[in-house]
């Protein structure tokens, strides 16, 4: 549940949110994200690592650098998050279909 | 197959958006949101108050083997017969603080309907919350039925 919760914390940042937009074309170093941004580099380096601390990013050493990918089986976990509660109202509005056309056969 | 409800909840914003598609007239959609008995067959709850006006004021409660499980309530800000309603809802019994409801009723053909619900919230961490509900909610069934058949066992 805890990492859940740090999965949804994680995207609610705007520049965090924007860092996973930007990676989700083609990896990048950390030099290039933080080139790609007004803030601090120490400040992207925070962000940077509790993207990969949620799994939402990942890192690939590639010689001398570190390459960061976006994780694609973490992001479709925040969406299958959302599932349940979509589903509850689906059942809800389902339920509310189906009387109501009994209602109007009824009448 | 295309899903009929859509949750709309952008990352970091105190709101989110609920939208449905029905096989229904507008008029009969309405009808679900606007009739005591109704209601009470749909969400499964006992509704104890619902005056449909301007200033109006509503109570559900839900009763499970004797024991209230749940109860909410609030007031009717807007009642547009056929088009909107706009309330606000509090659940009882809870931290969560007072959300703001705009409900939309839209014609799409003569015989199809649409409803739009936008919730707002106090705060981002309290929508959040509120999506995780059912979440934590479906554990704790899974978690029951594992205990019944634990029980079963023994």
């Amino acid at each position: 549940m805890n990492l859940r919760r740090d999965v949804f914390q994680a995207i609610a940042d705007p520049t965090r949110r924007a860092i996973l937009l930007l990676i989700a074309t083609q990896a990048m170093t950390a030099g290039t994200i933080a080139s790609n941004f007004n803030t601090a580099r120490p400040t992207v380096s925070r962000h940077l690592q509790i993207l990969t601390e949620c799994e939402l990013l990942t890192q690939e050493q590639s010689g001398r650098e570190i390459y960061y990918h976006l994780n694609p089986a973490k992001m479709k976990d925040i969406a299958d998050f959302i599932e349940p509660f979509r589903q509850l109202w689906e059942d809800r509005f389902n339920k509310l279909e189906a009387v109501m056309k009994k209602y109007k056969n009824n009448r | 197959m295309e899903k009929k409800t859509t949750v709309h909840a952008e990352p970091g914003k105190q709101e989110l958006i609920i939208t449905r598609t029905f096989d229904l007239p507008v008029a009969l959609l309405f009808k679900a949101y606007e009739d005591p008995e109704i209601v009470e067959q749909w969400m499964g709850t006992k509704v104890l108050q619902l005056e449909n006006r301007e200033h109006g004021s509503w109570r559900f409660e839900t009763s499970y083997e004797g024991n209230v499980v749940f109860s909410a309530n609030g007031v009717i800000l807007e009642f547009v017969p056929g088009e909107k309603i706009t309330r606000t809802f509090k659940m009882e019994n809870t931290d969560f603080p007072v959300q703001l409801e705009f409900l939309e009723f839209e014609k799409v053909t003569d015989s199809t309907s649409k409803l739009t619900m936008h919730i707002i919230m106090r705060s981002v961490a309290f929508r959040d919350q509120l999506l995780k509900m059912p979440f934590a909610h479906g554990i704790n069934m899974a978690h029951d039925r594992l205990q019944q058949i634990a029980d079963s066992l023994k």
